[in-house]
């Protein structure tokens, strides 16, 4: 009896799982023991000629300082996405929930940035931040903080957080999404049985809301910490990984090994590390959440 | 449960027939008609050149009866994947071209992709051979003892040639008090005449060094001028370090450009089709970028005057050199089953009637040196400085990726002021030694084997 | 009386304050829109210069080259295709799944869950080559059912972990009273709980439709007939190496726009007030 519930259930992941086996599992498969080989992507591969054991792995830990450089640097995006672009998101997603007037206009208003192709994104955003010609610097010329006009995206200092700031841009409408949504789920009853208690605004939203959208919290953080870390065609349109490294990532140094330098098995060893790292602050994350929700 | 139903049902049911239809048109998809077999397939990157492409290969059809299948996979990096990604399960076309460094394309050839042309090349005493531009065909040889293992031959065809130079506008020049008709020809001068651009508030240079191979374009021009091509290609060799003051003195010249504020802001960022706006649009007096410009100039503004010319040189004791050859090259699958038709068919491609056409279609300069007639006059002016092109894919030697990295994103610090040109030698020197160190390991071990 | 009024102005207020917040975050969004809408009216030479946001001699006939000189008409289609069976395979399969993680016991469910939680943790940038040599042994290159399957696997571990999240948060009070019925797994899987995640369904739909629609390594990688291609083959055309005609580029990314935007539009009304509401009282 117990068996024949457990197979039936098994039926329920079968198609999930058989999809993932072949589209996923055999490629990850593929690409680990290219990692432990020194291939140009080219050439016959042969696994014993190529083989060089754990070498890639131990430059890329000990030796490859830009690539710690990158990770630093696309770690600062993602915090900058975590609080701003998520803060953004929950106070839009809270502002459309309440019965607001236009509230339809604005949920689809919000939701353009992601829809716009990237094409129009690098175009736009560069006229806006270039140096020369730029809105801002005219904006900021024309509102008297002439002092402050720069080359926002070949300064070294300002690079990266302006980067950051259209990563934000484009991203926070999927927050906006999944917020309202976890938002709108919370039923009605406990928000009017709150009021009859007396609660304000703010008490609700503490005592009430907050506890209720926990799930859905560590949902959005670690979806932005995985969507923001691996961030790279922003960057390649933008500053192409420059001035100097100033704001490489870890995909661009992914790219380069890969293409530019044709070192494909050092590639795939930077992936599998990469992934590594994001796995550990995933799993973290879980287990903190976990631990929160228990208390 | 019902009233959810009933509520979903009008969405359920279009959705269901939408993907019934779909499924339906997947499964009926209509079959790819068989490859008729000797037709040839030629897979390619270049979406400005479809249109001059497709014509080509009606206007073939018609004379041999052979149909030609151009396919265009766009842009260039997603074609450099579909490459590599075919050569892996054999299912390269009959014709292609290859985006990559001579590293790269050795590497195929030793893989067994690409058909060595030499003999079809030397036939009827270099018949098609002597057609060509010698430096075009130069780019896709592989000489005696070169250092990448291949057999030497010729191994592609170009089909345009291009070269990369300063351009200067004419109208700007004026206006800032220089004689447009003469314009920089040494480093002095050109220091100069951006002081008086300077003055009247015109920007100078500008140019796509985001792109990190523009950069070491200009970079190696200078070096060729500064020290000559034996020092520079040794220091590749690894016989002389590049904290030479040769190549300080290189360094330091992009110090000067920084000094003297003559480069666009934002260049360090900048890609090339932005470059190639500013400049088009009267926003910058000088501007480095390859022949292709005239085609895109003449797009975004057909009244711009301007004109071509050599980067000023520093030195007296070297030539000047730019960087040129073939623009784009074709090759021939080996493993294909229609070598003989493609080769036929190359040699149709860059013959002189075809290349006409293409040259006055694309403006791109034509690969055959009989062509040159209906080219715009700063075409011609570009193909006139043909004789100082090198390139480095005939150098015979490549220098490691990293330290290329490493040379060019330095040159963008020194240019933000980060680094200075002593500082950034020594960093170059070092990425030089270790990648040096490493390849000797590889090559020791190799030998254990 | 005098509290009350005050009550009401301070409502006033707020909700003007709200709005102020909503509109300026609004028109940064709307002027990249606008912008390309008035740049696929203006010619390749005042794209750039022409500072207004629409042109006094608006060319309309740009969306009918760039309909016709990009071949639209089959990548249009080819897209409808692919993202419709991708999305309904996506929906499906990843609802089953979250569903029989999220309520049915089965040895060794944590590890598979975890299993594709990590597959959304571990990029996999060098895989496309071995994934092509992959289909090439199992003869899906090229083929439309090919590529239907690797972008049903790509949306798979996001889909499941979020349908996951908002099956967990479902009381479990329903699905009792269902199975009391003499529902199935399957019945209570179909009649309550995907009915209750309409939000989390919209928002993947939304999700993968996207994803799908813009996608272009992938095809540009599997496919290699015209007649398969999706639409932003169709952009590439306008997007040369070296010259990209701007004004016709973006009257075909605001054509490719469209039909995305009208996904949205018809799904986002699924993203509303809990239904829940009149069910858990009592």
């Amino acid at each position: 009896m117990k068996s024949k519930s457990a197979l039936e259930n098994y039926l329920f992941v079968l198609p999930a799982v058989l999809i993932f086996s072949i589209f996923y599992i055999y490629p990850f498969y593929k690409v680990f023991t290219l990692s432990l080989c020194q291939w140009d992507g080219i050439a016959h591969f042969n696994f014993t000629k190529n083989f060089v054991g754990f070498r890639n792995f131990k430059e890329l830990l000990l030796e490859d300082k830009i690539w710690w450089q990158a990770m630093g640097q696309a770690g600062y995006i993602t915090l900058i996405a975590l609080t701003f672009q998520n803060a953004l998101a929950l106070a839009l997603a809270w502002a459309c929930d309440r019965d607001i007037k236009g509230g339809n206009i604005y949920r689809v208003i919000f939701y353009l940035p992601p829809v716009l192709s990237e094409v129009v994104v690098g175009l736009v955003w560069r006229w806006i931040y270039d140096g020369n010609y730029g809105l801002l610097n005219y904006w900021l010329q024309n509102i008297g903080l002439a002092h402050l006009v720069r080359d926002w995206l070949s300064d070294p200092k300002t690079a990266l957080i302006c980067v950051a700031v259209i990563h934000c841009w484009k991203g926070f409408g999927w927050g906006f999404i999944i917020f309202l949504a976890g938002l709108q789920t919370i039923p009605r009853q406990l928000y009017e049985a709150a009021r009859v208690d007396g609660a304000n605004s703010w008490q609700t939203f503490k005592k009430l809301t907050v506890p209720l959208m926990v799930p859905v919290f560590i949902l959005v953080s670690i979806l932005t910490i995985l969507g923001t870390m691996q961030v790279f065609v922003l960057i390649l349109s933008m500053t192409g990984g420059g001035p100097g490294y100033h704001t490489e990532v870890p995909v661009t140094r992914i790219l380069a090994s890969m293409v530019g330098s044709s070192r494909f098995g050092y590639a795939c060893s930077q992936g599998i590390i990469f992934g590594a790292i994001l796995l550990i602050i995933s799993f973290i994350q879980i287990r903190l959440s976990k631990y929160m929700r228990q208390e | 449960m019902n009233s959810f139903y009933g509520k979903f049902r009008p969405f359920f049911m279009l959705s269901s027939y939408a993907v019934f239809l779909s499924i339906f048109l997947v499964s009926c998809a209509p079959q790819e008609k068989a490859q008729q077999a000797d037709a040839l397939t030629i897979w390619h990157w270049m979406s400005d050149r479809e249109n001059a492409f497709l014509e080509l290969a009606k206007r073939y059809e018609v004379e041999t009866g052979i149909k030609i299948n151009f396919e265009l996979y766009a842009p260039s990096d997603a074609y450099t994947q579909k490459i590599r990604a075919a050569a892996q399960t054999n299912t390269l076309p009959d014709v292609f071209g290859i985006l990559a460094e001579k590293r790269d394309f050795a590497s195929f050839i030793n893989a067994g992709h690409i058909y060595n042309l030499t003999e079809d090349m030397d036939k009827d005493d270099s018949n098609w051979k002597k057609k060509l531009f010698y430096k075009a065909v130069a780019v896709n040889m592989f000489m005696e003892g070169n250092s990448f293992d291949v057999e030497p031959g010729i191994y592609g065809v170009p089909i345009d040639v291009t070269n990369i130079q300063m351009l200067y506008n004419k109208d700007l020049l004026d206006q800032a008090g220089w004689d447009p008709d003469n314009p920089p020809r040494t480093w002095d001068q050109f220091l100069e005449a951006n002081r008086l651009l300077k003055e009247k508030g015109i920007p100078g240079l500008v140019s796509g060094w985001g792109e990190i191979w523009m950069i070491d374009c200009l970079a190696s021009n200078y070096a060729f001028n500064i020290m000559g091509e034996d020092k520079v290609l040794d220091t590749i060799r690894g016989k002389v370090p590049y904290t030479d003051p040769g190549w300080i003195k290189l360094f330091d010249l992009f110090r000067q450009t920084r000094d003297e504020g003559l480069l666009v802001r934002g260049i360090v960022t900048m890609v090339n089709k932005t470059a190639e706006q500013l400049f088009a649009n009267n926003r910058a007096a000088f501007a480095f970028n390859g022949s292709w410009c005239v085609n895109v100039y003449n797009g975004m503004n057909p009244d711009l005057d301007y004109g071509a010319m050599l980067p000023p040189k520093v030195s007296d004791n070297f030539p000047m050199m730019i960087w040129g050859g073939a623009g784009s090259s074709f090759m021939v699958n080996n493993k294909s089953r229609n070598i003989e038709r493609a080769v036929e068919f190359l040699k149709w491609f860059t013959d002189e009637p075809q290349q006409v056409f293409l040259a006055k279609e694309t403006k791109n300069l034509p690969s055959n040196r009989h062509s040159l007639k209906d080219i715009p006059e700063v075409l011609s002016q570009f193909a006139d400085d043909m004789d100082n092109a090198t390139h480095p894919s005939v150098w015979g030697v490549s220098e490691f990726p990293i330290v290329i990295e490493k040379f060019n994103k330095g040159i963008q610090s020194i240019i933000i002021g980060e680094k200075t040109p002593e500082e950034l030698a020594y960093e170059v020197q070092a990425a030089k030694e270790k990648e040096m160190e490493r390849a000797e390991m590889f090559r020791l071990r190799r030998q254990k084997e | 009386m005098i509290q009350g009024i005050g009550y009401k102005l301070e409502r006033v207020f707020k909700n003007l304050l709200i709005h102020l917040f909503l509109i300026s975050v609004a028109i940064t969004c709307v002027f990249p829109l606008l912008w390309m809408l008035g740049s696929a009216l203006k010619t390749q030479q005042t794209v750039f210069s022409d500072m207004s946001i629409i042109p006094s001699n608006p060319l309309w006939s740009n969306f009918y080259h760039a309909w016709t000189k990009g071949g639209f008409g089959i990548y249009f289609l080819n897209s409808i295709i692919y993202t419709v069976t991708v999305v309904f395979g996506i929906v499906i399969v990843s609802s089953l799944a979250a569903f029989a993680f999220s309520r049915l016991k089965f040895p060794g469910k944590n590890i598979i869950f975890y299993m594709f939680l990590a597959a959304m943790m571990i990029p996999l940038p060098g895989s496309f080559v071995p994934l092509y040599v992959l289909m090439t042994k199992l003869h899906l290159v090229n083929t439309r059912i090919g590529y239907i399957l690797c972008m049903i696997n790509v949306g798979l571990s996001f889909s499941i972990y979020l349908l996951k999240t908002f099956f967990d948060r479902i009381p479990t009070v329903l699905e009792d009273a269902a199975r009391i019925d003499g529902c199935s797994k399957l019945g209570i899987w179909w009649n309550v709980a995907l009915p209750l995640a309409k939000p989390a369904v919209a928002v993947i739909i939304i999700f993968n439709s996207l994803n799908v629609w813009n996608e272009y390594i992938l095809a540009t990688l599997i496919f290699s007939s015209k007649s398969l291609m999706p639409l932003q083959r169709g952009l590439m055309i306008f997007q040369g190496t070296h010259i990209t005609q701007y004004p016709l580029l973006m009257a075909a990314i605001t054509i490719t726009v469209l039909p995305i935007i009208l996904i949205y539009l018809l799904m986002q009304k699924y993203i509303i007030k809990g239904i829940t509401a009149g069910a858990v009282v009592g």
